[in-house]
């Protein structure tokens, strides 16, 4: 077992690690979950992208400023947010289409900006945050984050499950069906941005999305499979930095792979509607 | 009359400064590739030359990619001053793209090259016999492979030997000869301000000696985020470990940062510096957990900017010198 526990009592950096990977698996697998239910799965990738230039042009403005840095990116990522939703409601281009715009748009203006300012000054370690490097301002914003993302979704979360099922119920009986799709498109901007401190923009996407597959396999309600996602997402997490630690593999790839390994075995064998299951059905008359 | 001399002094200052092209036909265009470079060739080309700069300060040498306008001044350029060694992996490419007719003075020949980060590798390799009683032997191979993946990046050579003043006297007169070679007239010109410059070198040489002579002997150990100081090692007898590859774009693992903690803890090693071009969060987090003090900015690849407190290579040095003193002396 000294392997488990001896990187994590040894060094701080590591405690520091895990807990700001747990608080991501806590925030950002429900918003994958619902994303998943929504078939918005590649939304998340998107936001990432429209993220990532308002993060680097905080960067730019203000140094390697946790502060400066999350405000652009979410300032970013709510404007590409608003934007394609406003879009999609008042004009007659869908609303997936409306988003590769814009998040396109955003991410060559971020990528003009980085380039004017003209110093290619190491771009790479910011934006691509390392999870070993979590300082106490990073902490509190993830775990902050993590905190508003759970609150706010247990105050929306029975109109979020309508819109999930049948928007336009949703939307004929009540006038939160607007509102409900914005707050829930700031929560996935919030994890995102969120996550890139700690993962790096694009790793920050597989926390949110792969755990949420996972659980797919594994639960038929909603809320198994918010605690199947949050938990895979949390074994990711540990066996990911156990990984960086003994065979020294880069964290955020040692950490989404690691959710890409469960991903691919719930795929084969998991208890619901996967492969295994497809290939052998149990008998009908079976209990 | 006062207001019409200072208008035409002033206006005289503004085509120098911005290189009108009446004035700027008469000059030798001259690209230099990164800040340094560019620093030394200004030194020696004084007025004579018309300067563009490649990487400007701050930049990150390693990841340079070219510009059109870039390119256009490759193209326009009589002389190109390189440092050779490999460190400008994407010049060749841009060479042949520009189509240019320029003559290219590579800074660094003649300089002794030092094999690709021996010691911090090195240093490493110890570190995991010694210490790392998890997995010594896989340490082992992922260092080799490390090492290969640099040398491919880089060729086999360190190439940062302008850390060493000696190698830098070599850069000076490699430069100097290219551009009497470009420009015959201005030969002489340029031979004076490299003596001048010259002389400054041999002064800044002594100054680091002596400084780090005075240092005590137990306390030359330094951990910063880059290793390009493997010359300034050789040559003034420092020793500096790294958390990561000499490659800026590799990122550490938790092994690599643990490793290092555990070596800062067994070494007693006291002083731990955040260069200019690498992510300074994983520096402050390992100095906070192994009480190491965080020494000032260390300037390794690119000058700062004027405001900076390395605008020239020797207040570069310079300020290298004061903040490696100072975080070993106290």
């Amino acid at each position: 077992m000294t392997w488990l526990v001896d990187p994590f009592a040894d060094f701080v950096f590591m405690q520091r690690a895990l807990l700001g990977c747990l608080a991501i698996s806590l925030g950002a697998t429900p918003v994958g979950v619902f994303l998943m239910l929504r078939r918005m799965s590649l939304t998340g990738d998107a936001m990432a992208h429209a993220i990532l230039p308002g993060a680097a042009v905080g960067y730019l403005v203000a140094g390697l400023n946790l502060g400066a840095m999350t405000i652009g990116g979410v300032v970013a990522g709510l404007i590409v947010a608003v934007l394609t939703g406003a879009v999609a409601r008042f004009t007659a281009l869908r609303e997936d289409a409306s988003l590769a715009a814009f998040y396109l748009i955003s991410l060559a203006l971020g990528v003009l900006l980085v380039s004017l300012k003209g110093s290619n000054v190491d771009l790479m370690h910011v934006l691509f945050g390392t999870v070993l490097a979590l300082d106490n301002a990073a902490l509190i914003l993830l775990c902050a984050i993590t905190t508003v993302t759970l609150a706010t979704l247990a105050l929306i979360f029975r109109p979020l499950v309508l819109e999930c099922a049948d928007p336009r119920f949703l939307a004929s009986v009540s006038r939160w069906s607007g509102p409900v799709h914005f707050i829930f498109l700031a929560l996935v901007v919030l994890n995102l941005v969120a996550g890139f401190q700690a993962l790096g923009t694009l790793m920050a996407v597989g926390i949110m999305i792969l755990p949420a597959a996972t659980a797919r396999f594994w639960a038929t309600s909603i809320s198994g499979m918010l605690v199947v996602a949050a938990v895979s997402a949390s074994i990711a997490s540990v066996f990911g930095l156990l990984m960086s630690y003994h065979a020294g593999l880069p964290s955020g790839p040692a950490i989404i792979l690691s959710a890409g390994c469960l991903y691919l075995l719930s795929l084969g064998f998991g208890p619901v509607g996967s492969l295994f299951t497809r290939a052998f059905p149990r008998p009908h008359l079976d209990a | 009359m006062i207001t019409r001399r200072l208008l035409l002094a002033s206006a005289a200052a503004a085509a120098m400064a911005f290189a009108s092209p009446a004035l700027a036909q008469e000059k030798l265009k001259v690209v230099a590739t990164f800040s340094i470079l560019a620093d030394l060739v200004a030194q020696v080309g004084g007025d004579r030359i018309e300067l563009v700069t490649l990487v400007g300060p701050d930049g990150d040498a390693h990841v340079y990619q070219p510009s059109p306008a870039d390119a256009q001044g490759v193209a326009d350029a009589a002389v190109i001053v390189a440092n050779g060694l490999g460190f400008e992996g994407w010049m060749d490419r841009l060479v042949e793209a520009s189509g240019t007719t320029a003559t290219i003075v590579t800074a660094a020949d003649g300089v002794t090259p030092i094999a690709f980060a021996e010691e911090a590798t090195e240093e490493g390799h110890d570190d995991h016999e010694g210490h790392d009683d998890h997995a010594a032997h896989e340490g082992h191979d992922d260092h080799a492979a490390e090492e290969e993946a640099n040398a491919h990046d880089h060729g086999a050579e360190d190439p940062h030997a302008w850390q060493s003043v000696t190698n830098v006297a070599i850069y000076v007169e490699n430069i100097t000869k290219g551009l009497s070679a470009a420009d015959p007239e201005g030969a002489a010109t340029y031979q004076a301000n490299a003596a001048v410059y010259l002389a400054e070198l041999t002064a800044l040489d002594a100054e680091i000696r002596a400084a780090i002579a005075a240092l005590p002997a137990d306390r030359r150990t330094i951990v910063t985020s880059h290793d390009s100081f493997a010359y300034f090692a050789v040559a003034y007898g420092l020793t500096f470990v790294s958390p990561q590859g000499i490659s800026t774009e590799a990122e550490a693992s938790a092994k690599d940062v643990a490793a290092l903690i555990t070596q800062i803890r067994e070494a007693g090693i006291s002083a731990v510096f955040v260069e200019n071009i690498a992510d300074p969060r994983l520096l402050e987090q390992i100095a906070s957990e192994t009480g190491a003090t965080i020494g000032g900015t260390l300037f390794s690849d690119a000058l700062s900017g004027p405001e900076g407190p390395a605008p020239t290579y020797v207040a570069m040095m310079r300020n290298n010198l004061t903040q490696l003193t100072t975080a070993l002396g106290s």
